[in-house]
């Protein structure tokens, strides 16, 4: 039985369908990419796993019990830190400590918010307030308050899509390092193929919306731990890389859009110079035609 | 050399000028079309005596001008204080509910714009049974009643801009009721609030010299109205410019509260 199911997932903001049909199983300490354009529905995707949305149709099942609302078993990461920017990084951290374990003694707490913020390299930061922090570090401390709750699944949405490239990698390792610490089943949303593989265990895109939906699961059989520079150069990787991205790209091409318009033409017709005029008739007048083409263009 | 010199005192040297030249304009005024207003010397000349000891009480309503400021500032202290206290929850209810605020927000409208020399005469007949405490009461009333709007209506626009992603924070954590309104909605709100805190302590202190003037407290109003009375019109001049500058230190004092909680 998977630890996290969806079963014919759908989901539509006003009459548009964002994500349609989603079918996606994830076992036990797996960590699962899902990458797909932006606009397409990765958020929702991702607050629908958090109990943030419900579906229209279809189940969201974690452990076999059907998500209905967001609880603190579901650790989440959001694109923009959410951080609470009147509290420091230990307080931060620290609310949620303290309503996952309210009987905790203040000491074991104090304990607990420590070693997350060690965990991610934030020990020196620890009274100061997001606002004194760069991306990174906010994003660090997102993390560190996400698993400090000690969630069954961490729910990482797009979470370093804000930062710089190199920011970007020395996170993509950290997380990859507390990972193999901590084994937890991981979701991780991304816009990034290359992060997609580097981090995960298995890759699954996300076609362009509206209507989207999963495509095929792709195991990354590339063994742990990997190394930045060398994963460039590993043919399964390039591989895995190619077959992504075209997925992606061909999802798109697929979709045509037809219009169907009518062309009124000008009501008229010029007279034929070519007949022969006779003096005594009057001249033919020039031919008159209401003439609608229907025509069907196909949009890309 | 010099000139630098000169662009450093630029902060007090120009508002120097700018008081120098509205001095200016009252002399010639005073010397040409209004007759009766007191030169800015002999306004000084008569009002030094309560400038210079402002602490001295020579009867009910001849004090020295700070004693009369601390009589009109306790006043507003309690019916500011009472504004706060109505106003934030109301604030609060506008924010969070759309009900709440399509029932009562026709009423605030109507009642915001109203004058505090309407509100007093109501004031005091609402407290009429109070006996010799009427006017207090009614003069506490009109203030609150005057400056709650603004701390309303900021309240209100504060808690409806609360990020949804501090919200959703509080989702996620599961935060109780009201661990969600202290730990999160009132922390997020507080800028807003302290804006409307900002204001409405403008209008108390506007509100307070009208209350003093209709009901003959004592204090900076209350001398006002008696000196044009007793026609001393130097009095009337010290009156408004100590308001003035009570006002401009309230509002500094409270700017300062106010950027502290902007950062936040």
């Amino acid at each position: 039985m998977p630890f996290l199911e969806l079963k014919n997932v759908s989901k539509s903001f006003g009459g548009t369908c964002v994500l349609k049909e989603i079918n996606l199983s994830i076992e036990k300490g797996e960590f699962v990419a899902i990458v797909g354009f932006s606009g397409a529905g990765k958020t929702t995707l991702i607050s629908l796993i958090a109990g943030l949305l419900k579906p229209d149709s279809g189940t969201v099942k974690l452990n076999d019990l059907e998500i209905s609302e967001p609880g603190p078993d579901r650790g989440i990461v959001f694109q923009n830190y959410s951080l609470l920017p009147w509290l420091t990084v230990f307080e931060n951290v620290l609310l949620a400590v303290d309503q996952v374990n309210p009987n905790w003694s203040a000491a074991k707490k104090a304990e607990h918010v420590e070693k997350y913020i060690a965990m991610v390299n934030l020990t020196p930061a620890r009274e100061k307030r997001p606002s004194e922090l760069s991306g990174g570090m906010r994003q660090r401390v997102s993390v560190a308050r996400a698993l400090a709750m000690n969630p069954q699944i961490l729910l990482l949405d797009e979470p370093l899509s804000a930062l710089d490239a190199l920011t970007r990698s020395t996170l993509q390792d950290e997380i990859s390092r507390i990972w193999s610490d901590d084994k937890k089943t991981v979701v991780l949303i991304t816009n990034d193929p290359d992060e997609g593989i580097y981090l995960a265990d298995r890759i699954i895109p996300l076609t362009a919306g509206p209507n989207a939906t999963l495509g095929p699961s792709l195991t990354v059989e590339i063994p742990r731990p990997r190394d930045r520079k060398a994963i460039n150069h590993d043919p399964h990787f390039k591989e895995l890389r190619r077959d992504v991205i075209e997925f992606m790209l061909n999802s798109r091409h697929d979709r045509h859009v037809t219009l169907t318009k009518k062309l009124i033409l000008p009501d008229i017709e010029p007279e034929d110079l070519g007949l022969p005029r006779s003096l005594g008739n009057p001249r033919t007048r020039p031919l008159r035609k209401h003439e609608i083409i229907e025509e069907t263009v196909e949009i890309e | 050399m010099n000139q630098s010199v000169l662009k450093k005192l630029d902060w007090l040297l120009l508002p120097l000028i700018g008081v120098g030249v509205v001095l200016l304009l009252w002399q010639i005024s005073c010397a040409t079309w209004a007759k009766e207003l007191p030169s800015p010397a002999k306004t000084w000349a008569t009002s030094k005596d309560y400038v210079l000891k402002p602490f001295e009480k020579r009867g009910e309503m001849d004090q020295g001008i700070l004693r009369f400021t601390w009589y009109s500032l306790t006043l507003v202290a309690k019916g500011y204080a009472l504004a706060l206290i109505i106003g934030t929850p109301i604030g609060f209810f506008l924010g969070l509910s759309k009900t709440f605020t399509k029932t009562f927000d026709p009423i605030i409208q109507v009642l915001r714009p109203v004058s505090p020399l309407a509100w007093l005469p109501l004031g005091l007949v609402l407290f009429l049974s109070a006996g010799k405490n009427a006017s207090e009461l009614g003069a506490l009333f009109t203030i609150a009643i005057c400056a709650m709007w603004p701390t309303v209506l900021n309240t209100a626009v504060g808690v409806r801009a609360i990020p949804q992603d501090y919200l959703n924070v509080a989702k996620v954590l599961k935060l109780s009721r009201t661990k969600t309104l202290f730990k999160v909605m009132i922390p997020a709100t507080l800028p807003y609030m302290f804006t409307g805190f900002r204001l409405s302590l403008g209008i108390a202190w506007l509100v307070i010299v009208a209350a003093e003037m209709l009901t003959g407290r004592p204090g900076v109003g209350g001398f006002l109205w008696q000196e044009y009375n007793a026609l001393i019109y130097e009095h009337i001049i010290l009156c408004i410019i100590t308001i003035g500058v009570v006002g401009f230190v309230l509002d500094r004092l409270m700017s300062v509260v106010e950027r502290r909680f902007k950062t936040a």
